[in-house]
């Protein structure tokens, strides 16, 4: 049994944990939140030069050709410090996208590139207040042009290629595809757009007639899209268990400090149990992405049911550490000059980024009757 | 990251497997998890008897025990190892788990090298059966001579009507608080003064008892540790709770998913219905959390080292679950969900019988609020609830229902 990483892996952790650390504190988190600024560079550059975009990239595109468990323990720190970067959409989704269907010349073009940091990859599927779904995308691809528009597209005012959900034709599933789209071309237009959490860039893209390029097989991209996501599950529920272990210890040191008739109020039981819950909640999370990590590097048959696994108790940590803290620390824990808000924002922004809960809900059973556990 | 065994663990796994293999049945699952046992208890004492001697003579009795005891002086992920590979047969269980797990390992730390001879072995061949008498801290010792004299009452008491021998707390200074003025023994269950009487629980159960001691009188040989020091010897006694390994047993998802395609409600089938989706899916992940956790014992184990603190939420998480899980799917049988019937009931009752059983097991063994405690005091390190007891002398404090 060795249902851990390994010393290297937690090196990197380590070494990431520093970094984060010393450039990424609640105080930087919050000039983004202060600024109209997308995202923190200093960050993100730093991010970059340490090779960690590359880290899951394999060598002949310019990456360090580690694999998804470095990914994952990168992502339990990024999560840790509610990091203002814009690494799940260029690493987790655009990169993983291309580096499983791209062709070789797609790789080429534009691996090398995310894997430096050079630029800054996004996905683009859903358009407005309804999950994406082979019935309600309208985005169209054809003739090599897509037009259409997608809402929010997370770090859409910054990121220089998208890979997008597109119709191509034909009903259900099969109509649609994947595309990849050059950003930077004239006819797209962009603009922010506001969130629940300013810490991390959205934005609207309007294509129109814009150059793009099918990414995989046509038809086959609903597939393709659920396996980026189950992908990207697996490793939002790595920083979803980092950010409900810093929300745990925000509202555990607030509990210690702050006195109320005459006594800490950890040591009521009201208190204590709530954050003994949070504990609880946290390490079934972080088992469960314990065994996603190994079902996403393994590539094995069940990483659906395991990413939905991770993914459901990974949302359920961070969302009840992150509520609660704002209940433990009382009036000051809604005040703008406190910090438990990063959480409360961050943990919903990540509930809902690659489909809600009771979605994934629903996609774990079906698999589950599929499967033979019964 | 991988779910392999060492070198060493597979080959110690094959050992294992292959002389259960040659003397054990291999278990049904389904009759396990669902039936109930139609032998006697004492039928069935009479058998675990049998199988813990073999088991003994093949060293696999008490794995972690040096030698010098009786036992292989293995490692803890052996230990593992063998109890993973023994739930796959059909073995009797139940009766050694607490003289072993905590009774002897006390003795064995506490007791004279005579008296460990005389004790350990046939503890560990099945020839005796130990419980501990724990619950209730009234009971009083009396020194009388080279006697004590021991009157009181003792609950919870697990085992007590088929066991042998006991260790026991009891109050011999209830002038001083709490923790002091405790003392510490062993004794013969067939002392004269000694009655016991079952507790019959709401599942009609009787697991444990209520423990009466009327004039009692041990020889002082049968102390363990000082006068005065009955607290130092329970927490021996308490560290060596087993780690809780095993596979949980009783209704989980699976079965919850069957009776959900097998059941019909009013807009068709339950397994179309979003909200027993969301529930199986729910429960699912918190049967997956817990099995994962457990494989991150393991695999600290494995390596050598004391496992981490996860380990301590398995109760928090499993007793609600049985309990809330068992109550859906009672109520996804609508009307007819009420009947407790072998022939009437899915799956013979079993959901129902969870259901009344779920009620007790959060609470045997450390309640849900108790648990929360000691997660919130011994993992995250929050302050101890403020103790109104702490230095008052135990006859002055206020007990029970007042």
């Amino acid at each position: 049994m060795n249902f851990d990483f390994s010393d290297d892996q937690k090196m990197l952790k380590d070494q990431a944990r520093k970094f984060l650390d010393d450039k990424c504190t609640l105080a930087d988190v919050r000039k983004v939140l202060e600024s109209d600024a997308s995202h923190d560079d200093d960050v993100w550059k730093g991010l970059c030069e340490l090779g960690f975009t590359g880290a899951a990239i394999p060598e002949a595109y310019g990456g360090l050709g580690l694999g998804a468990l470095e990914l994952c323990v990168l992502a339990e720190e990024l999560g840790r410090s509610v990091a203002p970067v814009p690494f799940s959409s260029s690493i987790y989704l655009a990169a993983e996208a291309l580096r499983l269907f791209g062709s070789e010349a797609q790789k080429q073009k534009w691996l090398p590139q995310l894997a430096s940091g050079d630029m800054i990859g996004t996905l683009a599927a859903t358009e407005g207040a309804q999950a994406p779904s082979p019935n309600s995308v309208k985005a169209s691809f054809s003739k090599g042009q897509l037009s259409g528009t997608k809402v929010p597209v997370a770090d859409g005012e910054t990121a220089s290629v998208a890979i997008v959900l597109v119709i191509t034709g034909g009903t259900g599933e099969q109509a649609l595809s994947l595309a990849v789209v050059d950003l930077t071309h004239e006819s797209v237009t962009r603009s922010p757009i506001n969130t629940i959490d300013p810490t991390r860039g959205h934005a609207e893209i309007v294509f129109d007639a814009t150059p793009a390029e099918i990414l995989g097989k046509e038809g086959e991209g609903w597939d393709a899209y659920k396996r980026v996501e189950a992908g990207a599950a697996v490793l939002v529920a790595f920083e979803q268990v980092g950010g409900a272990e810093a929300a745990l210890n925000m509202a555990k040191e607030y509990a210690l400090d702050r006195y109320a008739f005459g006594r800490q109020i950890g040591s009521y039981q009201a208190i204590k149990h709530k954050l003994a819950d949070m504990y609880v909640k946290l390490e079934l999370a972080r088992s469960n992405c314990y065994y996603g990590a190994m079902a996403l590097a393994q590539e094995t048959s069940d990483l659906e049911i395991a990413a939905a696994t991770a993914r459901i108790s990974g949302t359920e940590a961070y969302r009840f550490a992150a509520q609660e803290n704002i209940q433990v620390h009382g009036g000051i824990g809604f005040t703008w000059e406190a910090n438990p808000q990063f959480h409360y924002r961050r943990s919903k922004l990540l509930a809902l980024s690659l489909g809600s809960a009771s979605r994934w809900k629903d996609r774990l059973v079906t698999e589950l009757e599929k499967s033979n556990v019964a | 990251m991988d779910f392999n065994d060492t070198q060493e663990e597979a080959k110690f796994r094959t050992e294992v497997r292959s002389w259960l293999e040659k003397n054990a049945k291999q278990r049904d699952p389904e009759a396990a998890k669902v039936g109930r046992s139609e032998k006697s208890e004492a039928d069935r004492l009479v058998r675990a008897k049998e199988w813990q001697a073999k088991k003994a003579e093949a060293g696999y009795a008490a794995i972690t025990w040096p030698t010098e005891f009786g036992g292989l002086g293995g490692t803890s992920i052996q230990s593992v190892i063998y109890s993973q590979e023994e739930s796959a047969f059909e073995v009797p269980r139940g009766f050694f788990e607490i003289g072993l797990g905590m009774c002897i390992p006390t003795m064995m730390k506490w007791a004279t090298k005579e008296q460990n001879d005389r004790y350990v072995k046939p503890a560990l061949y099945g020839e005796e059966v130990w419980c501990q008498l724990f619950s209730g801290l009234r009971t009083k010792a009396e020194k009388d001579g080279d006697e004590w004299v021991i009157n009181g009452q003792k609950v919870w008491t697990s085992g007590a009507h088929f066991c042998d021998y006991g260790i026991i707390v009891t109050r011999s200074d209830p002038t001083v608080p709490k923790h002091k003025g405790l003392t510490f023994f062993f004794l013969d269950m067939k002392t004269p003064g000694i009655e016991i009487r079952p507790i019959k629980q709401m599942s009609g159960d009787s697991g444990f008892n209520e423990v009466f001691f009327n004039d009692v009188r041990i020889p002082d040989s049968q102390r363990l540790g000082d006068v005065g020091e009955g607290w130092k010897v329970s927490l021996t006694t308490l560290m060596n709770e087993r780690l809780a390994i095993g596979q949980g047993s009783g209704v989980d998802y699976e079965e919850l998913l069957k009776l959900a395609r097998d059941t019909e409600l009013e807009n068709g089938p339950a397994i179309k219905d979003s909200n027993v989706r969301e529930k199986l899916a729910d429960w699912y992940v918190q049967s997956q959390g817990l099995k994962y956790t457990k494989f991150r014992t393991l695999t600290a184990l494995s390596k050598g080292q004391v496992p981490g603190a996860e380990s301590s939420i398995g109760k928090i998480v499993s007793g609600p679950k049985m309990q809330d899980l068992a109550s859906f799917a009672m109520d996804m049988q609508g009307q007819g969900g009420i009947m407790q019937d072998v022939e009437e009931s899915p799956m013979a009752g079993a959901f129902q019988n969870q259901w009344i059983g779920a009620a007790g097991y959060r609470i045997a063994g450390g309640t849900d609020e108790i648990l929360r405690n000691i997660v919130s005091e011994q993992v995250l390190g929050l302050p101890q609830d403020i103790r109104v007891d702490k230095k008052v002398p135990f006859n002055e404090l206020a007990s029970g229902k007042k």
